[in-house]
This record gives C-alpha cells, structure tokens and sequence, in this order.
C-alpha cells in the first residue's frame, strides 16, 4: 500500500458530469472554484467528461475559465468502474495536484475508487477550499455529525481528492471570446460484462433547490402526522416543505426535501425554519437563503444565530394560526 | 452464498431526542448506537438469506464496546459477527478503514456479496463503501433501493441523479443500500436472547494477510484533520418572544415585507 508521492504533480483537474451532451451545473461551479485556488497557485485548471454528445459539452465549456478539456466520447452510461477507469488514466497522464469531483450521485460513488486507485486522500462533501503556499488544499466540511467544522489536508500523497456538492460554490462565469481547447477521444466500448436500463423520473421529484420560499420542519415536528399540517403551511404560504436531516432518519420525509450538507444545498428567497435547532450540517446547506425566518422553542439553539428573524416560539401553537390566518385573507 | 455486511458504531444524536426505531429517548451526546443505514444493509442480507438460504457475517470496526453492534446484528438474526479492533486501526480515514475492512473480510473467507448502508451519520461521507470495492477489485451498486440476486448476477434498482436505473453485473461486489428499500425488522425476543450468549469473533492486526501496523489506522490514512473549529456566526440578533397569534400576525408581517431586512 504505497500512497501516491507528491512530487510531480501540479494542477486542478474538475470533473465534468454529462448526460447526454448536457453539463450538470457542478461543472461550472467546481470550474470556478478552480480557477479561484488556481489564482493562487498558478496552476492549469483542465476539466475532463465522459458520455455521449461530446461535441455539445465542448461548445457549451466555450467561453468558461478552463485551459484545456478532456473529453471521452461513449454510448456506455455511468458506472463507477469503467468510468473510474476513465478518469485514472487521464490523471495518470496529467498528473495534477487536485482533482475536484461533484458531490452527486454519480460523483460520490466515483469519487472513492479513484483515491484508492491513487493511494491518496479524498475529502467528501467540502464546504470550503484553500489553497496554501505549499499546495495543499484546506480541505473544510462540517464533521463529527455536523456540529463542528473541520479542515482536513492530504499532506503526503496526491492528486488531493475532493468532493462538494452542487450549489455551493459559486459558478464560473462565461466570457465571450474565449475558447477553451478541447481533445474529443472516442473510447472503445468494454466487454459486456455489465448491463444498466436507465429510466428517467415519470415526475421529476421536487427540486428545493430552485425553490423561492420554502418551508423547513425538523427535530421538533412530534409526529409524522403533524406534517399534514404543515405541507398545508407551505402551500398556502406558497412554497415547498423541505426538513433537517432528524426527519429524513426518521423515515418521515424523503431525501430529496433534505436541507443541509448531506442533503441539499438551497438558495431561497425566503426560508422559514420550525423547530430546526440548527447544526453546522443544516446551516451549511441554507447559507445561501436571502432571508431566514427561524421559530424554535429553545432560546438557546443554534439556528438563531443565523437568523434575520429569530423567533422563540412553539411551532404547534404558531403553525395553525399561521394557516387559518393565510386561508382567510385569502378569501 | 455468502454475505458479508458492514455495520459502524456511531454516536447517538447528540442534541437529544427519540431513537427513530424504537422510540426510546436517546441521553444528550453520551450514546453509541449502530447506524441507522447499517441495520438496513443487514436487513437487505436477512431478506436474501430468506429468499434462497445462505450465511450472514457482520463485520464492525471499532473499540471493545461496539460489540454492541454485533449483538444487535445477532438480535436482527446474522450468523456470526466479527469485531475488528487493534490499537492500530485508531484513527483511520476513508482509505485506511476501508483497506482495514477488506483484509479483515478476505481473513474470513471468500464472499459472494458485502453490503453497507448508504452512509454513516458521524462521518457522513457515504466513501468508504466503494473505497471497499475499489480494494477488492470488485464492481459497486450505489444507491440501491431493491435488488435481486439469481445464480452468479445480482440485478439492482438503484438511484442516479435525476434517473433510476437497473443495473445487472456479475458477483462478486459490494452493494450500498438506501433505507426506504429496506425498512430494518425489530430483534425477536427469542433471538435477542440467544444474542447474548452467542458468541463474537475477535480480528486483531496478527490476524491480516497484511500485518504492517504501517498501513492501517492514523498512519495509514492519506488525510489528516487540522484543526476542528466552530462555524462563525452572524451577529446577534433580538430573540423575539412571540407565540400563537401574536406570532402568525409578526410571521405574516415579515412575509409580506420581502424588502425590509431586519437584521441589517
């Protein structure tokens, strides 16, 4: 177990996630991001895809902060092995210091294999990156359930791994004029030895991510009936109902409603939170709120300190007024 | 067939509140308890064991208490149970707990099928699954919310971004299931039992094919925590104490005032 030496390897290679000629928006954030440590360091920043439409994702990466693209054209979709195999051998003929992957699906089952392919570090979920004098990256994410923050480096092994979720950080911004060198190479399609059926959503699941006005319930929603309540709270306010992670272990909402660091990042115009205490994890996620209505029943918890609005209040005695108050004005 | 699964001892919420299974009250931060997305994977075994006959070996990692683990997996109804624990394999990242668990799962004997749950809830990192796989050379299922095993392929409906897809490969491989999938079963009072008294193999260093202390715990982790701090806050707002009506009425104000920012 010889972990990858450090030595010879410069540059922030970013992990494109295609489908079907389309860029997932982590792309251009994580391409942001690298030109922002970049700055820093000099570095190149190189982006590398995998999937078909290849000639597509070159011109939508036209006017993006990248110094060059690799790009592998294939009818085959995502499958952690044969991409991993993939995106190693393109990292083994690049060498770069930093290799930033989204911290999808998609990308968190990829991301794994390759830092064990390289014997190095991979950092999952990073809320903050840093560069220092020395190249390595300050890797920060929350830690220990999510009450604290930690900054974490892979000091003697490279290329440093790095997984964040899309939303939070901020997307490059395209200029006009720039074009972006980019290599389409057509991979020979792998024995068959796997088979995968993929099936779009019949019904997109909601998506809190692009939502303007949401409505947030946690750890102190005492029944999973309660949520009747205020699902109807969102939808007269109109917005949609989103939680803390407590109700998504309970098995009482589903994941896709997750705010937080390990479920997902939102950017409303307006989140009022109702018995949220408010962990490191969950703040993560709402960072981006414009304005943050908080009610808990604790005086001390956390979320007040992130609040524009902090309110101590029991949410069972606010929601139902709240509601009656909504449907009758409306009338 | 033989089924491995991996299962970690986490500690309990730390803010306090109801253990989701069993409704019993979790004390403030104090409380180990198995994760939540283990006790599925574990479940996700005992139904493949039902369906076609087979042996459940559950291994944790971890000091002498998470043996708690394994009589909880015994209660649930594994086979045989193996606590991973040496002074060296403290302080292990994603790359050495997962090169940890495979030379202690390759110490057992050959396996058909590991399972993990989808994450932990410490970490939170969802990694060391498919760092598993990678060791072992082995392909992965991630995100997998029903399966189906038939002779030397398992079949599998797992999530992707913004699709679901079914995915046939040929076992051996490791397997990440997602909780809806696999509701975990409560421990019948017979097997509880039984657990107590069953007993727990030990895996120590001496017993791995590797036994280079260099390769396992701090030392051989490729990350390193630095330091450890609290988030900064905003600054301080008022608190304000304003419930039932009064609190609809001074919600409704501020909702319907999206310009003014109280606050700054």
């Amino acid at each position: 177990m010889n972990q990858g030496k450090k030595s010879g390897w410069s540059g922030i290679l970013v992990y494109l996630q295609c489908l079907g000629g389309l860029l997932h928006p982590s792309g251009p954030e994580l391409i942001g991001e690298a030109r922002r440590l970049a700055a820093q360091s000099g570095e190149p920043v190189w982006a590398l895809g995998i999937g078909s439409h290849m000639d597509r994702v070159q011109e939508a990466l036209q006017g993006y902060p990248v110094d060059h693209a690799f790009l592998y054209e294939t009818d085959e979709v995502f499958e952690p092995c044969r991409y991993a195999s993939l995106v190693s051998a393109c990292i083994r003929q690049q060498s770069p210091s930093v290799v930033l992957v989204g911290g999808t699906l998609e990308g968190r089952a990829l991301a794994p294999r390759l830092s064990v392919e390289f014997r190095t570090g991979l950092t999952a979920d990073c809320t903050e990156l840093d560069m220092e004098a020395g190249g390595n990256l300050i890797q920060t994410r929350p830690a220990f359930g999510g009450n604290v923050m930690a900054s974490i480096l892979t000091e003697h092994s490279r290329p440093q791994f790095a997984t964040v979720r899309p939303g939070v950080m901020e997307p490059a911004i395209k200029r006009g004029g720039l074009s972006v060198s980019c290599r389409i190479e057509r991979v020979p399609k792998e024995a068959k030895a796997v088979e995968i059926q993929v099936k779009d959503w019949e019904k997109p699941p909601v998506s809190i991510a692009d939502s303007s006005f949401l409505v947030a319930a946690g750890r102190g929603v005492k029944k999973k009936e309660d949520l009747t309540m205020l699902y109807r709270l969102a939808e007269v306010l109109g917005g949609e109902l989103a939680c803390s992670r407590a109700l998504v272990e309970k098995g009482w909402m589903p994941p896709e409603r997750q705010i937080g660091i390990s479920g997902n990042s939102v950017r409303p115009e307006c989140l009022l939170t109702l018995g949220i205490s408010g962990t490191v994890q969950f703040m993560a996620g709402m960072r981006q709120a414009k304005r943050i209505i908080a009610v808990n029943s604790d005086p001390r918890a956390r979320i007040f300190e992130a609040a524009h609005h902090p309110i101590c209040a029991d949410l069972y005695e606010i929601v139902p007024e709240l509601i009656r108050r909504v449907e009758k004005g409306s009338q | 067939m033989r089924i491995a699964v991996c299962m970690k001892q986490v500690p309990g919420v730390s803010e306090g509140s109801m253990d989701p299974e069993t409704g019993v009250l979790i004390r403030t931060g104090l409380e180990a308890v198995t994760n939540l997305y283990d006790r599925s994977a574990l479940e996700a075994a005992l139904q493949v064991r039902e369906q076609q006959g087979g042996e459940i070996h559950v291994f944790t990692m971890g000091p002498a208490k998470a043996e708690e683990v394994l009589r909880e997996a015994y209660a649930m109804g594994a086979d045989e149970g193996y606590l991973i624990s040496d002074r060296a394999f403290g302080g292990a990242d994603v790359l050495a707990t997962s090169y940890t668990l495979m030379q202690a799962i390759r110490s057992v004997g050959a396996f058909d099928l590991i399972l993990c749950g989808r994450q932990t809830t410490d970490g939170d990192t969802a990694q060391t699954g498919s760092a598993l796989a990678a060791w072992l050379g082995w392909r992965q299922l991630n995100w997998v919310t029903g399966f189906w095993v038939k002779e030397s392929q398992i079949q599998a409906d797992c999530r992707m971004d913004g699709r679901t897809a079914t995915v046939t490969i040929p076992l051996p491989c490791v397997a990440m299931v997602e909780r809806d999938g696999f509701l975990p079963r409560m421990p019948s009072l017979k097997l509880r039992m039984q657990a107590r008294k069953k007993p727990v193999n030990m895996i120590s260093l001496a017993d791995l094919a590797d036994p280079d202390p260099k390769h396992y715990g701090l030392k051989g982790s490729a990350t390193r925590v630095k330091k450890i701090f609290a988030p900064k806050g905003t600054e301080k707002k008022e608190l304000v104490y304003q419930s039932g009506a009064e609190g609809a009425v001074y919600i409704l104000g501020l909702l319907r005032e999206p310009g003014q920012e109280a606050g700054t």
